[in-house]
């Protein structure tokens, strides 16, 4: 199970989780929901714009 | 206050922290011009709320000009954690209803006839549209809590939808053609009132129908947020026409129409004639990232004090989860000649309006008037006449 995050405002999106709320169920994978699914948070990006968080963390360890 | 952040020596002061309370004291216009009708015995000053809003307010931006201090990067997060700011935002919402029961009391009432009535609904309404203003700073908000506040403020005008729209829609959509409150040159805000308001009430249902069909429900529940903001609004209006009367819902109606037609107005300025270019590869077209230069800004000190900065709007729409206080003025974004209680009246006759802002709009396309969100139905007529005076100047 993977994270992804919203790049422009922090929004975590975590495939165990998912968001119900947002009518993800929990382990839905993050390449099932649509492309232009919006960040229910800042609405500013879409689900094709989000950035894989666990990856992204590897890189700072690894340049940090 | 001195915020200082630990990595670097940055010491910076918000020269407007105390003014801050001034937005949360402005429920308070209806209450100040009953005052005046006490102390001076004239029913006139029933009508002081809009002399207020489009009057004071434009003259105390003219008097007292431009604002573009900016917060350093290094003090954003420790300002915008500073509790103190969403505080005085929260204090808002018990000044408005407190206003609006006495103002349904007056309603209620015998002593006032209804002309008074007229005047005295007129300026709950000012405070209606400033509440939509302070529902809009929490709606943004990733705490459940403001999120929640927003709804209260927003029942006072039946506009619960408006959060929904506005975050989901409208930030989406916005400076294209398909966002219904981004206006168009050539729009008056007469026509765009009616587009604005419809749209957003249909784009809102249809948000939340296809969020509850993703879990296969029926948008008939009140779990449906259009529907649970509606009813907080029907049990405010039943419950103050309980408590005072039938008779007071055609003012309920008055001043719910006014601050609606306020938040609309100050809709049709923000992005007016603003439009974001298609980009990608042909099939995978899609609109630019929303930037600083896809809305109206002004830094009149006066206005953004009682609006929570919302005329920072591109820093608002790049970063709309930012709270007001760490909002920042950004050199490449258009600018309004003044704040925008002015530019409201300047709406109220269109020629005026276009006098002051075709132009603007044409210098922000570098006078390509083309590559701005057009009137479908003034495209041809604006396009002739702007190419004609490119050529005159070129000429001359």
């Amino acid at each position: 199970m993977s994270r992804f995050v919203c790049p422009g405002c922090g929004y975590v999106y975590d495939e165990a989780a998912g968001d119900p709320r947002e009518g993800w169920p929990p382990g839905t994978p993050f390449d099932r929901i649509d492309p232009d699914w919006c960040c229910p948070d800042c609405g500013v990006l879409e689900q094709q714009d989000f950035e894989p968080l666990d990856q992204a963390a590897g890189v700072d360890a690894e340049t940090g | 206050m001195a915020v200082s952040a630990p990595a670097a020596t940055v010491e910076w002061r918000d020269g407007k922290r105390y003014l801050w309370i001034l937005g949360a004291v402005i429920p308070l216009i209806p209450l100040a011009a009953w005052g005046f009708v006490e102390a001076t015995g004239w029913d006139l000053f029933w009508y002081f709320g809009p002399v207020f809003v489009f009057g004071i307010i434009p003259l105390i931006d003219l008097l007292t000009g431009l604002d573009r201090n900016n917060p350093p990067d290094e003090v954003i997060e420790a300002l915008e954690n500073d509790r103190y700011y969403r505080w005085v935002t929260y204090a808002f919402i018990p000044m408005q209803y407190v206003v609006l029961v006495w103002g349904a009391w007056m309603l209620g009432g015998a002593t006032l006839d209804v002309v008074d009535k007229i005047g005295l609904a007129l300026g709950l309404g000012m405070v209606a549209g400033i509440g939509i203003n302070t529902a809009h700073e929490l709606g943004h908000k990733k705490e459940q809590h403001e999120r929640w506040f927003a709804r209260v403020a927003l029942a006072q005008t039946f506009y619960g939808h408006f959060f929904i729209e506005h975050n989901r829609g409208h930030h989406v959509r916005v400076a294209t053609p398909e966002d219904p409150a981004s206006s168009r040159v050539g729009e008056t805000v007469w026509g765009f009132l009616p587009r604005t308001v419809w749209g957003s009430l249909s784009s809102a249902w249809n948000l939340e129908k296809r969020r509850l069909a993703r879990s296969k429900q029926s948008p008939w529940t009140l779990k449906n947020d259009v529907l649970n903001a509606w009813a907080m609004s029907v049990v405010l209006w039943g419950g103050l026409m309980l408590a005072f009367g039938w008779a007071i819902l055609p003012f309920l109606v008055i001043q719910a129409a006014v601050g609606i037609w306020l938040l609309e107005s100050v809709n049709y300025l923000e992005h007016y004639g603003m439009l974001r270019q298609r980009v990608g590869t042909p099939g995978r077209e899609r609109y630019e990232r929303v930037d600083p230069s896809h809305s109206w800004n002004s830094n009149n000190i006066g206005t953004n004090v009682l609006l929570y900065h919302l005329q920072r709007h591109s820093d608002h729409h790049a970063n709309p989860t930012r709270r007001y206080q760490a909002l920042r003025d950004y050199k490449e974004s258009p600018v309004l000649p003044t704040g925008y209680a002015g530019m409201i009246v300047l709406t109220w006759v269109p020629a005026i309006w276009r006098k002051v802002m075709d132009p603007r709009v044409l210098a922000h396309f570098d006078g390509d008037i083309t590559r701005a969100n057009l009137h479908p139905r003034k495209r041809d007529a604006l396009i002739a006449k702007y190419a004609r005076s490119e050529e005159e100047a070129n000429a001359a």
